[in-house]
């Protein structure tokens, strides 16, 4: 639930405007009977948003996967015969009415059981325990690392606008945004591991947990950070122009403090608002487009398992692992909304 | 409103000025191209000079550049400009740096703009304090932070001083930002505009500070405001600026009972008096811009005293009086001319009567909730202009909308000739929408972009059905009677300046024949000059076409000029009701004698 | 995530104010700039060859021409089929461009509609449609995507229905954005007091407003619609197997990616330079919108 800024980036009409309205729609001020106060209201209000979105997500995921079509069909492939299908329909609790069969599903979801995994055999939550920290932990890494890197770039490239170095940070982010992932690391991997030079492994050690295999680490990493860094770093740039133009960047220089004082303490943080909604966004993505990463250097990660779990038609795997990417979307982007709302005095006093 | 000072001493001589500038010349960044060029004046400890010019003057460029600032786009490209034995100019970096706020301070135009968001203001007086190394310590430090809050008339309790800037309102920002400038005690002080965007008694009250103030401290003050009203009531002395030079300077007073530039003369023609009608003139065309300035005075091709000379060369600052220059080579004859430099005096009008063409009564609207507007009742007789007055969240502008279905939100009758109308225009019969036009406040907002003036003007004869034939006519014939040519048709928005757009939203609201206008601020964002044209077309097409006319305003003084009678508003009321000669003259409510009060005018000055 | 999320989510500071801009002339200005020329050659150069490459292909895409991974006849070798590396690589784009484009063109339509109701409705019409964005907007894309593709397999009417409605959300918040503060200038409210019908606001007096920022979008979510229909093929999911596809060939081949380098790298670099050439046409016309606001001066 990414809130959207629809104005200019710092400036008095609040541009990610978690508190205007009800997420991002920011129309103007309508009183309803949810509006309590305070923070502690805001995130209730926004609590309670992300589960009705999430419920909606489930009836969308559910009809995706099991309601349209016949899963047991796609599982089966060319090997369906009426007899095996009939069986599979068994099986699977096919044969329920639809309403029953979603029922089934979301109550177990909500008591911890998502199922057994249909290739694997283990149940769901086994299979993915230790998928899930090793893709923490590579998203983590790669996070930690781009995001300081990114903000220092985008502000250092504000504040050195038009010269060299803002130019050519503005063509290497467009190149490195516009580029598909699995581009970056296959050149990546034809450069460092298979063609040109064996430097690093092309894939990640198997049976190792992630810091136990650093070496292996080296090039998803890199991947994950060239996939994330331009956008934070234009919008950085973006929001810390914006701020430098501002009628008080202004006046703070004309009250005569020295240009440090100006940026950290007026510039920066009204810079760093927006923000925030693009770090909690890019982290998300991470998670989602670790899907790439994984399956190109053979990780043991979440983003591994979703594509394999697609290529093999093996459902509840497909189904718990999309609720559990639409929950951190939700979680992080409700975190984004409070660090902006922290951040930022005036939306506050709206809440 | 206490006397403008012409008490005091008008010669500047008499003791050292706090600071002289001298042929400042600013340029657009990187070209040779100039803004502003050969400004020169001098302010005494304690005075106020008040810079007065319209939009495009150079006036707050050059305000800037006395504290050694410019903004993106423009640079320094000589002249000089002297505090104390300080040339602030010649001065780099840290150094320049460091005479800002101690020496040389700013009050800004938009004080919420210029407020840090996520700071307090606590926090951000200190600063000032703190960086300029103001006083022994911390405890004195905060002494002075207390100190400068009653100053300007604030608490200065801790409490207060934790706010944020948007818990304040505009006249409490405000009136931080000139603690802040006057925290240090600096010897000049540059305001520009601090009271744009103001009610009228909130700027008394800003103004009445900033007097005192400079007063207080003896500073010299800059005061660069585009408001001659507001100038009349708080500067000694006046620089005119046009295009970039200035081409009069010389005492209040003076200037304003026998201006000796063209341009100064017309300009004070321009602006309302609250006395008695006076016939409003505009100045036709417009200034030049930097880049297309011509050879000769800049002002020649707009003015009515040209002579051959005028356009030979530039007329340098001469003096032609104790401490009185001007820019103009016949300056003694514009000077000596007879008859008041503000219009002539016209007789008032009679109050019409006759059925009302528009009614209200009981008239309440809102938003989400709240009342704006209570129990008004109001009758709009035919060909009259009843001007609706009233300052910001008087509800002027609700009931200007409601009238015109733009405003959803309300109960009570509106009725049309007798004929209830629905709340929203577009629940309304093809009919009532034509008679009863709109026109906006913002020139730059209320035409499209996308579409040519030709277009824009005749959507309505499309909506209401005219024939392709005939729009093209119309349309043409409504261009000439606004005074624009029918050469403007195929132009765009963006090629327009704010008068003529303003002129070309009249022309769309007349074309087809209302028999209703209602003019929302119609003039608040142009400048004066223009004011005056647009209010005097106006005028007179509401004259010859016999529109009734609703015409709201904040500006008491600008009825005169137009309206027959006037409602005062306050916070959703109609607080007083009647001809503009009784309400204006002799009031009954308090309320508009305070407004009254309040509402600078040249007359102060000139009367 | 893409370069036009972070357009949606700040506009650059150059970018702002992209209204009032015929379509045309934005074009011109946009050509003018190098980084817009560079990425049509380059965009413009690997469309020709996915379009035209099938016409030159020497051999046909599943032809056998040798032995499996070997060097010859063809320049760049065979595949682990024996199949003409080259010939496959000219007949691969064909599929991943017309998904992408078709996808993105729903997506900009039906995106710029919601988008465009969404800033007029002001109510809670508004909030509806931008809730039912946001349970789109909660996965990535390309989630939603595999998801789709796990009962009905990878059909090309899905793929281009699963990426066209999950560009649609992000589409509609960037023209919602835009068109909000067109929505309250007071020409629209003139229209509307007027009487103007509201369908007929929508498209003559808004949407030539949202023009400037509706094409830099387009470019945008061209270039990711391409990244994704070929990112899908490559983890294994493609509309047709047996044919050329180059995420396919990746695939297919990226086992041997030591031995038989083209038949991953060719592929590699031509989505590369497309996705490129796109990026760049799209901050070209980003940039020329923002350089005429500037020049004009606004007021």
């Amino acid at each position: 639930m990414a809130t959207e800024p629809s104005g200019s980036a710092a400036s008095q009409t609040a541009v990610a405007d978690p508190a205007g309205g009800a997420g991002s729609s920011g129309a103007g001020p309508r009183r309803h009977w949810w509006h309590i106060g305070g923070i502690f209201g805001f995130i209730v209000r926004r609590t309670l948003l992300g589960v009705l979105v999430l419920f909606l997500v489930s009836l969308i995921v559910f009809a995706a996967t099991q309601a349209l079509g016949d899963p047991a069909r796609a599982i089966l492939g060319r090997t369906a015969t009426p007899a095996s299908l009939a069986a599979l329909h068994k099986q699977l609790h096919l044969d329920q009415p639809v309403f029953q069969q979603y029922w089934n599903w979301i109550t177990g979801l909500l008591h911890g059981d998502a199922g057994t995994s249909l290739a694997a055999q283990i149940p769901v939550t086994d299979y993915l325990k230790d998928r899930v920290v090793n893709s923490a932990f590579l998203v983590l890494v790669a996070g930690g690392i781009s995001i300081p890197l990114s903000v220092a770039i985008g502000s250092y490239a504000a504040l050195h606008r038009d010269r060299p170095f803002d130019v050519i940070t503005s063509i290497v982010t467009l190149a490195f945004a516009a580029l598909p992932e699995f581009v970056v690391g296959l050149l990546l991997v034809f450069f460092f591991s298979t063609n040109v030079t064996h430097w690093l492994p092309a894939i990640a050690a198997p049976g190792k947990r992630p810091w136990q295999d650093l070496e292996g680490m080296i090039l998803p990493v890199t991947v994950l950070v060239i996939a994330v860094t331009p956008y934070v770093v234009r919008i950085m740039r973006a929001s810390m122009i914006e701020v430098l133009e501002s009628d008080y960047v202004e006046m703070a220089r004309l009250k005569g403090l020295p240009e440090r004082e100006v940026l950290v303490r007026h510039a920066l943080p009204n810079a760093l608002g927006p923000t925030f909604q693009v770090i909690a966004i890019n982290l998300a993505y991470l998670a989602g487009g670790v899907i790439i990463v994984e399956y190109l250097f053979n990780f043991a990660g979440i983003g591994g398992a979703i594509r394999d779990s697609v290529f093999n038609n093996d459902l509840p795997l497909v189904q718990a692992l999309a609720m559990l990417i639409a929950a951190l979307y939700v979680v992080l982007n409700l975190l984004a909304d409070i660090a902006t709302i922290l951040v930022t005095p005036r939306l506050r006093t709206r809440l | 409103m206490s006397e403008p000072a012409t008490a005091m001493p008008t010669t500047p001589a008499a003791e050292q000025p706090a600071i002289v500038v001298e042929n400042l010349r600013l340029n657009l960044a990187g070209t040779d191209i100039d803004i502003v060029d050969d400004v020169s004046f001098s302010i005494a400890p304690g005075e106020v000079l008040g810079l007065v010019g319209e939009s495009g003057s150079g006036k707050t460029t050059a305000g800037l550049a006395l504290l050694g600032h410019c903004r993106r786009g423009v640079e320094i490209a000589g002249g000089s400009v002297r505090v104390g034995d300080t040339e602030v100019l010649a001065l780099k970096g840290d150094d320049r740096r460091k005479l800002r706020g101690r020496v040389v301070s700013y009050v800004p135009q938009d004080p919420a703009a210029s407020l840090n968001p996520a700071l307090r203001i606590g926090t951000q007086l200190r600063e000032v304090l703190d960086v300029h190394g103001y006083g022994d310590d911390g405890k004195a430090r905060d002494e002075r932070v207390a100190e400068m809050m009653r100053e300007v008339l604030l608490p200065d309790d801790p409490a207060y001083l934790r706010r944020y800037p948007h818990e304040l309102s505009g006249g409490q920002q405000q009136r931080v930002g000139l603690a802040m400038a006057f925290a240090c005690r600096p010897p000049v002080i540059v305001l520009d505009e601090p009271t744009t965007g103001l009610d009228v008694t909130t700027q008394a009250h800003v103004l009445n500070t900033v007097r005192e103030l400079t007063e207080l401290h003896r500073s010299a003050a800059l005061y660069v405001t585009h408001d001659l009203a507001v100038v009349a009531t708080l500067a000694t002395r006046v620089a005119v600026m046009y295009a970039g030079r200035v081409v009069e300077v010389g005492p209040a007073d003076e200037l304003f009972t026998a201006p000796a530039h063209p341009y100064t003369r017309r300009l004070i023609g321009a602006i309302p008096h609250i006395s008695g009608k006076r016939q409003l003139a505009g100045i036709p065309g417009r200034a030049p811009s930097p880049g297309s300035r011509p050879k000769g005075c800049f002002f020649a091709a707009r003015c009515a005293w040209k002579i051959d000379a005028c356009t030979a060369e530039l007329p340098p600052l001469r003096q032609v009086a104790a401490a009185h220059s001007v820019r103009c080579v016949r300056a003694e004859e514009v000077m000596a001319e007879a008859g008041l430099p503000s219009g002539a005096t016209l007789p008032a009008d009679e109050v019409r009567a006759g059925t009302p063409v528009l009614s209200l009564r009981g008239l309440h609207a809102g938003y989400g909730g709240r009342t704006v507007l209570h129990d008004v009742t109001l009758d709009l007789a035919p060909h009259e202009c009843l001007a609706l007055v009233g300052e910001s969240g008087s509800g002027k502008t609700t009931l200007a909308r409601s009238v015109a279905g733009l405003h959803h939100e309300r109960q009570g009758e509106l009725l049309l000739n007798g004929e209830p109308l629905a709340k929203s225009s577009r629940s309304r019969p093809g009919e009532a929408r034509r008679t009863i036009q709109y026109i906006f406040q913002n020139p730059y907002g209320s035409l499209n972009p996308r579409r040519t003036i030709g277009q824009i003007v005749s959507q309505p004869l499309e909506l209401f059905g005219t024939p392709a034939a005939e729009r093209e006519e119309k349309v043409g014939t409504m261009l000439e009677r606004v005074s624009l040519t029918a050469a403007y048709i195929h132009r765009y928005p963006d090629q327009l300046s704010g008068g003529e757009r303003q002129r070309v939203a009249i022309a769309r609201a007349l074309v087809c024949d209302p028999s209703v206008l209602i003019c929302d601020e119609i003039t608040s964002a142009l400048d004066v000059s223009v004011q005056a044209a647009i209010v005097d077309l106006l005028a007179e097409l509401q004259r010859d076409l016999g529109l009734s006319m609703l015409f709201v305003t904040h500006n008491l003084p600008l009825v005169r000029s137009i309206a027959q009678r006037v409602a005062v508003m306050n916070k959703g009321r109609i607080v007083e009701l009647g001809p503009v000669d009784s309400v204006l003259l002799s009031p009954h409510d308090d309320y508009t004698k305070a407004l009254l009060a309040d509402t600078p005018s040249l007359e102060a000055v000139t009367a | 995530m893409t370069l036009a999320d972070t357009v949606a989510l700040t506009p650059d500071p150059e970018a702002v104010e992209l209204v009032a801009q015929k379509p045309a002339r934005l074009l011109r200005q946009a050509w003018r700039l190098w980084r817009t020329r560079i990425g049509v050659v380059l965009a413009g150069g690997v469309i020709l060859i996915a379009i035209f490459g099938p016409y030159v292909a020497p051999h046909g895409p599943s032809d056998f021409v040798g032995a499996p991974y070997s060097s010859g006849p063809g320049i760049f070798g065979t595949d682990h089929l024996g199949q003409d590396v080259w010939s496959r690589f000219l007949n691969g784009g064909r599929s991943i461009l017309w998904i992408a484009t078709a996808a993105t063109v729903l997506g900009i339509t039906t995106g710029a509609l919601v988008g465009l109701v969404a800033a007029y409705s002001r109510n809670s019409l508004d909030d509806v449609l931008m809730r039912a964005m946001d349970v789109i907007l909660a996965f990535p894309q390309i989630m939603l995507a595999l998801v789709a593709l796990v009962t009905l397999g990878a059909q090309s009417w899905l793929l281009i229905l699963a990426v066209g409605l999950t560009t649609m959300p992000r589409v509609a918040r960037v023209v919602r954005g835009a068109a909000q503060p067109i929505v309250e200038r007071d020409f629209v409210a003139a229209a509307d007091a007027l009487g103007v019908p509201r369908w007929r606001i929508l498209f003559s007096e808004v949407l030539p407003n949202v023009l400037a920022p509706l094409m830099v979008e387009t470019s945008l979510r061209l270039t990711y619609a391409i990244a994704l229909v070929a990112s899908l093929a490559f983890l294994g999911f493609t509309p047709n197997p047996g044919g050329a596809d180059w995420g396919l060939m990746i695939f297919e081949n990226r086992i041997a990616l030591s031995v038989q380098p083209w038949g991953v790298m060719l592929p590699i670099i031509a989505i590369g330079l497309l996705t490129l050439g796109t990026g760049l046409i799209g901050d070209g016309i980003s940039r020329a919108a923002a350089g005429i606001d500037r020049r004009r001066g606004g007021e």
